[in-house]
């Protein structure tokens, strides 16, 4: 990489643009896998992208909201995690190593 | 010098994310969400979000991550999973497709709004300053938002211990499940 591209400083549209790709991950993630704890965290993943450019916009526009709307989503993501823990303990311990592909079959 | 920071910081990201999405043994994709954690938690700090970034590695580091690995190391569920089995002949192909397509539709509108960006004044950098705006804004404009995220958190708390509790009257079979 030349000295010049690293002397300039990141524009907003490189944090998007990283914010996008890492949105992107996570979504396949979650269409990929099948283990629930890991789709669990590619939406963990996605929260953040979506954290990444909050931030990036809020810094850019000097809107302190954006900073705001991240700290109700991570309280938000961290109730969800409790929650969505809560029933991934309680079907994998009625069927140990249920995948998300079984979960139709858990009703009952 | 900016520039190799958000470098280095967008390498963890992508490295920490694409770990947690192809690594087979769930710990490890676990350790993986924590590289990328901490990689959202520099570019926090290069945009001036200096308490977002406390915020970012204690919560979901610190907080988030044990819990999860909690949940793997109590229900036993930390070997390797066989990633070659795939459901539905076609789901990955999709997958990539609709990834690729997601990616490739937000950069493009990122790229075409990019003139948008250049107006507008940036927030005032100064370190105290930004913990102090955000709590101006938080307990000012959002307070009843806040207020209500404690709420939020006790319903969350109860239902837990409400869906993890084991029922002796509704449930034998979960008894020897264990």
């Amino acid at each position: 990489m030349s000295a010049a591209l690293l002397a300039a400083a990141p524009t907003t549209t490189y944090y998007l643009v990283l914010s996008a790709v890492l949105f992107a991950v996570g979504a396949v993630g979650v269409m990929v896998r099948r283990n629930p704890l890991v789709m669990f965290m590619c939406v963990e993943l996605m929260l953040n992208a979506v954290n990444l450019s909050f931030v990036a916009l809020a810094t850019r526009f000097g809107n302190i909201d954006g900073q705001t709307a991240v700290f109700f989503v991570m309280v938000v993501a961290a109730a969800e995690v409790v929650v969505g823990l809560g029933i991934i303990i309680s079907i994998l311990k009625r069927r140990p190593g249920a995948t998300a592909d079984d979960l139709a079959e858990l009703k009952g | 010098m900016e520039m190799l920071v958000f470098v280095l910081a967008s390498a963890m990201v992508l490295a920490g994310a694409i770990g947690v999405v192809v690594r087979s043994n769930p710990v490890h994709a676990a350790l993986s969400l924590v590289l990328t954690l901490f990689g959202i938690a520099v570019h926090f700090v290069a945009l001036e979000a200096h308490f977002l970034a406390a915020v970012q590695v204690i919560v979901y580091a610190g907080a988030i991550v044990v819990l999860f690995l909690f949940v793997i190391m109590l229900l036993g569920v930390d070997k390797a999973e066989d990633l070659s089995i795939e459901p539905f002949p076609i789901q990955r192909p999709l997958a990539a497709v609709v990834g690729i397509g997601i990616a490739g539709l937000v950069i493009a509108a990122v790229v075409r709004g990019r003139d948008a960006l250049q107006e507008g004044a940036p927030l005032d950098a100064d370190g105290d300053n930004n913990i102090r705006a955000l709590a101006r804004n938080l307990f000012g404009d959002h307070v009843f938002a806040f207020e209500f995220t404690s709420v939020l958190l006790i319903v969350a708390v109860a239902g837990t211990v409400l869906l993890t509790r084991k029922s002796k009257k509704t449930a034998p079979d979960a008894d020897g499940a264990e």
